[in-house]
């Protein structure tokens, strides 16, 4: 086994958990603050992705893109919380789970409408495009270092809003006792919307960024949001902290897995039946390690209200 | 009362008519229109419905659902087109595991099915059916034709495709024919996206070169992500990986790139050009290997027509398996298990008037049959 290559992989990990982390950091934040199970929060990513491609089409500039994937993200947050949402904060979460599943049948349907079924492109910008040597005679992918960035980047700085600011403040109050902060005065129906629409906005950046590596197309939201509630439930719900390291470790379980069973299968078994039985078996292994962890510690690494 | 006569009169002469040309065809068509691999079903659709807009038949009526690429979907699409619908044929699937779920049950019900597209191996050899007519090809053939194509060049290849029958299908084929040393095998999630692990892998591998088979979107995104990791192997694969449906969005990223397929938009045939014709003039965007072959799906059941009433299935096979018809692949016949014999070409991606598309450069085999039809007894 060479060195360089685990090193890549451990870093290709990393590079999925921090796209994760961006998805799981807002349903964990609106699960935490409102109690609400948003399905739809996969369509969001999707707008994300879908304004950036848009946008980058007609400017050229991957740049602007990114910040209208951020603007029409937060913006279909705001609009879904104010028309929808907000009417689900006092039903049972069965009611929560149809409403916002229509949702993401509704965005479906409507980006379609606007776009096409045939993906969109979307590519890498210039400025991040190609190959850079790390120490030790690595070459990796400049712009899955950027994704890592940016991810630590949202990292800090949602830990330095929820830990050091007023905003962060009202957040983690809202979590404890949403009747307690209405009462004493604070706005709770705008700090809802607000903490929507970040969750949204974090959502479309991910998809934004992840878009220009993968595919632009209906339903890319979906598969990403299966695992994001994986992340959710191993990390604790509410948790941001929880969120971060749940989603890194998923992200490095899923690679590694994917490389090392096939490996490890191919000491006893012919090649071609190791990569079959390995990579069944890889794409079960972060549900198991969930369910592990769930029967270690069923409020999740981090529960925020543990 | 002159009204009343006038309309039996009209609905005699329609019955007449009926009788005197044939009887009105029920057609059940089951393809992915939504999700990740939509692009591959509308292709397959639009060159359907053209073909029999295009063929002026009134007594073809088309009964289209949208599978979402979901086996358990497809199932119930299945039993509510033949108990319900009661339709006379089907067709439309695209994937490989929605195939082997719906069409043994479906021919086991005496219901003719023509698949447009997949063609996994587990219906091609002991479980042929009289009733299974697959009109694109069997799944191993284009991975065969790169296989045998790859022998010129390179001596060491990694493969790639999906964990699901046609992939299976595809890795199996390529090897039946590449005589070289195989790199790496790697199986990878149907529907993946990010290919991180994987071409860490071919990096490691010390291959000459690389073939995968990624239909959709695991396509676009594992081309643009090979694209930015600075392996550059030269990348091989069958049609699908690089077909029309997926171009526009891999972008330059695809340029150069070999690939296999039974047909090209440059053939030159009447059928061919005529075919390209009408879909660009209908739909604004250049033709799919899978528009390909639904348009001679559709066709070959338009031949059959003319030849035998649908309600005498013995006769109607019959017709359907001399495959008459003008194939927009020149030349196209049934081998012995209801699978295509026909010439396979390697193509190159190319940029023509700033799109970029498919253009033969050479013929990988003529008149290519597949591995399993000696085990079909019919």
């Amino acid at each position: 086994m060479q060195i360089d290559l685990l090193i890549e992989q451990v870093l290709n990990g990393v590079q999925f958990g921090v796209m994760l982390f961006l998805m799981a950091a807002g349903l964990t934040l609106i699960f935490g603050v409102m109690g609400l199970i948003n399905l739809a929060h996969g369509s969001l990513y999707m707008v994300g992705a879908f304004a950036c491609a848009a946008v980058a089409a007609a400017t050229g500039s991957f740049w602007l893109g990114l910040v209208a994937s951020l603007a029409a993200a937060a913006a279909a947050g705001a609009i879904v919380e104010v028309v929808v949402v907000r009417r689900l904060y006092k039903r049972d979460h069965l009611d929560q789970v149809l409403a916002t599943f229509a949702l993401i049948l509704i965005f479906s349907e409507g980006t379609r409408w606007l776009f096409g079924s045939s993906p969109l492109y979307l590519n890498i910008p210039g400025a991040l495009s190609g190959a850079v040597s790390l120490p030790g005679d690595l070459d990796y992918s400049l712009y899955r270092l950027f994704i890592i960035i940016v991810g630590m980047a949202v990292a800090a700085g949602l830990y330095f809003l929820i830990a050091h600011t007023r905003l962060g403040m009202r957040i983690r109050a809202g979590e404890s006792d949403r009747e307690m902060i209405a009462a004493l005065g604070v706005d709770i129906t705008t700090l809802y919307t607000l903490v929507f629409a970040l969750g949204a906005a974090l959502a479309g950046l991910a998809g934004a960024m992840v878009g220009a590596l993968q595919s632009v197309q209906v339903g890319m939201g979906e598969p990403v949001l299966i695992l994001a509630f994986v992340v959710v439930v191993i990390g604790g719900i509410g948790s941001i902290k929880g969120a971060l390291i749940g989603a890194v470790l998923v992200g490095v379980i899923d690679t590694l897995g994917r490389f090392l069973l096939p490996a490890a299968l191919h000491l006893f078994l012919p090649a071609s039946q190791a990569a079959s039985i390995g990579g069944s078996i890889a794409s079960m292994l972060i549900y198991v390690f969930m369910a592990l962890v769930l029967v270690v510690r069923p409020q999740g690494l981090f529960s925020a209200n543990a | 009362m002159r009204k009343i006569l006038a309309a039996g009169v009209m609905a005699l002469s329609i019955g007449m008519a009926g009788t005197a040309f044939a009887d009105p065809i029920k057609i059940g068509m089951i393809t992915t229109l939504s999700g990740g691999g939509a692009g591959l079903g509308v292709d397959v659709r639009d060159a359907f419905q053209l073909a029999m807009k295009k063929s002026g038949n009134k007594d073809i009526q088309v009964i289209t659902e949208d599978d979402a690429r979901k086996p358990e979907l497809a199932v119930q699409i299945a039993d509510k087109m033949m108990q319900s619908d009661h339709v006379d044929l089907m067709t439309g699937i695209i994937w490989s595991n929605l195939a082997m779920a719906v069409v043994p049950n479906v021919v086991a019900q005496d219901v003719i099915y023509l698949s447009p597209n997949a063609g996994p191996s587990a219906l091609a050899g002991k479980n042929c059916n009289k009733n299974y007519f697959n009109v694109a090809y069997q799944n191993d053939n284009f991975h065969e034709a790169m296989g045998q194509y790859a022998n010129k060049d390179y001596k060491k290849v990694f493969i790639l495709a999906p964990n699901y029958p046609a992939g299976k299908d595809s890795l199996t084929g390529f090897k039946r024919y590449y005589k070289g040393e195989v790199a790496g095998e790697v199986y990878t999630k149907l529907g993946q996206t990010d290919y991180a692990a994987e071409i860490a892998q071919i990096r490691a591998s010390g291959a000459e070169a690389v073939f995968f088979f990624l239909p959709g979107g695991m396509g676009i995104a594992f081309t643009k992500q090979y694209a930015q990791s600075g392996v550059g192997l030269p990348l091989l694969g069958p049609a699908f990986s690089f077909s029309q449906d997926v171009l526009g969005a891999i972008g330059d990223a695809a340029l150069g790139v070999k690939n296999s397929a039974s047909w090209s938009h440059d053939l030159d045939n009447e059928a061919n050009k005529e075919f390209v014709e009408a879909f660009k003039a209908e739909y604004k965007r250049l033709p799919s290997v899978y528009a390909a072959q639904a348009w001679d799906t559709a066709n070959l059941i338009l031949s059959a027509a003319a030849k035998a009433s649908v309600k005498d299935k013995d006769a109607f096979r019959a017709a359907l398996k001399e495959a008459d018809f003008k194939s927009v692949r020149g030349k196209f016949k049934f081998n012995t298990n209801n699978h295509p014999i026909q010439d396979i070409y390697v193509r190159e991606v190319v940029k023509e008037d700033g799109v970029l598309t498919n253009k033969i450069v050479g013929t990988a085999f003529t008149d290519h049959g597949d591995a399993y039809a000696e085990q079909c007894k019919m």
